[in-house]
């Protein structure tokens, strides 16, 4: 099975073409990005806004409660059979999958920056808005990212189901393999989504501590700047 | 009532949702039988812990219908043998326990610890006594999350044909019946509510010392009178 698997990945002929593996590649990061942006631009806003405001915790909680114990493979087929076969189906069970962790931590973030912080950014006179961009948004920043990297790796992994109602993507190998009783082929599925996904994780921890506050983009190099830090901020 | 497909397959639905029970109950159980002494092992070692931590993070990023396939190649069970998604399934459940166990056992203070110490305790007497007891809140929180998650995941197997309640997903999919699908959503909500309900209520039962009501109050009470601190309490109160 396993070697069978290897012959295949070996081939290079397998890689290109219409049903190739960097086209199918290609199809399960579409989808996979897809699904987390639409789920960051419906849950990010709203996360920063309850973290901010610290009304509606509660909410978070529950939606993570919920979604955690709903069933992606059921959401999918019920909602092909409901809407007719397409994108639209298997991308809305994903961003069903990808809102939770990207809400957890946008709230987390904003709620986590420590409120003397925020405190001391009122008391120059900037509006809760300004608050909101320029001191809680950039201190939550790893939390944030953290977010995207649960949700990506939630998405990228479940995307595999959605070959299941027809969908491209790497699970098309397992699917595929499974109704011919080709078990190397399956193999190859399983090993490239899970290549996949941990070669995406390890980039999104990255990103994560690049995201640190004082750290990777964000890093102060001007050494005239860093020395008028030391002389203001001794202690 | 008698028109709905769950009544009038009421067998049917039964047998799956004992199988599912089955099926996501034994990794749960299982995951915090094995984490347990994991995360006691590795907790003074950085290394061991480090290689541990990793390890559970890795284990726990490999997709969930990869490691279905993944399971059976490496032991040599057939694909569709329930076996793999129990071990599957448990793989998740120890990666997500370990560190569930080492954060609360983290959490626990040191000045507690000390004052273990201090009135006798040691060792693994102290460990059994002092430090997992006080970890269980942490812990409880841990498994209610790793038991919903089971509970959804179960249906992933049923695209190989052992997935228990996710198996009315396929079956009606394949003869484009929505209701049945319905179904098995809906009981796989109710499973994974009842768990997280019933697992909580049992780390309150254990953890009485964390409320002040009349139960673990009358407890200490006892213990102080059994430990002789009673009268000297009295002592106190008399002057």
């Amino acid at each position: 099975m396993l070697a069978d698997a290897l012959a295949f990945l070996a081939d290079g002929s397998n890689w290109v073409g219409p049903t190739g593996i960097l086209v199918r590649l290609w199809q399960h990061l579409g989808y996979s990005a897809l699904a987390v942006l639409i789920g960051a631009v419906l849950a990010i806003p709203v996360g920063l806004l309850i973290g901010h405001t610290g009304r509606g915790e509660g909410f978070v909680v529950g939606i993570a409660n919920t979604v955690r114990a709903l069933p992606s493979l059921g959401l999918m087929t019920l909602l092909v059979l409901l809407m007719g076969t397409g994108l639209l189906p298997p991308i809305i069970a994903l961003v069903a999958l990808a809102i939770p962790p990207l809400l957890a931590g946008a709230y987390s973030g904003v709620s986590n920056v420590d409120r003397a912080t925020v405190d001391a950014a009122r008391s120059f006179g900037m509006t809760e808005n300004q608050v909101l961009m320029r001191v809680e948004v950039p201190n939550a920043a790893p939390l944030l990212v953290g977010g995207v990297r649960g949700a990506t790796l939630q998405v990228v992994s479940t995307a595999t189901i959605a070959a299941f109602v027809n969908l491209g993507g790497l699970g098309r190998y397992i699917f595929d393999g499974l109704a011919v009783r080709d078990y190397g082929r399956v193999m190859v599925g399983a090993l490239l989504v899970t290549l996949l996904a941990l070669a995406l994780d390890a980039l999104l921890a990255r990103a994560v501590r690049a995201s640190r506050p004082g750290a990777g983009l964000n890093r102060v190099r001007d050494s005239r700047v860093l020395a008028e830090i030391d002389r203001r901020a001794q202690v | 009532m008698s028109d709905l497909w769950a009544v009038r397959n009421i067998d049917v639905v039964l047998e799956l949702l004992r199988e599912h029970i089955y099926l996501s109950l034994v990794p749960t159980v299982l995951g915090l039988l094995l984490a347990l002494p994991i995360g006691l092992a590795v907790r003074e070692h950085r290394r061991a812990r480090a290689l541990v931590v990793t390890g559970a993070a890795i284990a726990f990023t490999i997709p969930s219908l990869a490691l279905l396939v993944i399971v059976p190649a490496i032991i040599g069970t057939s694909i569709i043998d329930p076996i793999n998604l129990v071990i599957a399934l448990t793989v998740y459940s120890v990666s997500l326990q370990v560190r569930t166990v080492l954060e609360s056992l983290d959490a626990v203070s040191p000045q507690v610890l000390e004052a273990a110490t201090a009135v006798g305790f040691s060792g693994t007497k102290r460990t059994v006594l002092v430090d997992l007891p006080l970890t269980i809140p942490v812990l409880a929180a841990g498994t209610r999350v790793v038991a919903v998650t089971n509970v959804a995941l179960v249906s992933v197997g049923a695209v190989l044909g052992v997935g228990a309640l996710g198996e009315l997903f396929t079956r009606g999919y394949q003869r484009d019946y929505p209701e049945q699908i319905l179904t098995g959503i809906v009981m796989i909500m109710l499973l994974a509510a009842v768990y997280d309900r019933a697992i909580a209520l049992i780390g309150r039962a254990l953890t009485p010392w964390t409320r002040a009501d009349g139960g673990g109050r009358r407890r200490m009470a006892r213990l102080a009178k059994q430990t002789g601190l009673g009268q000297l309490e009295e002592d106190v109160d008399a002057r």
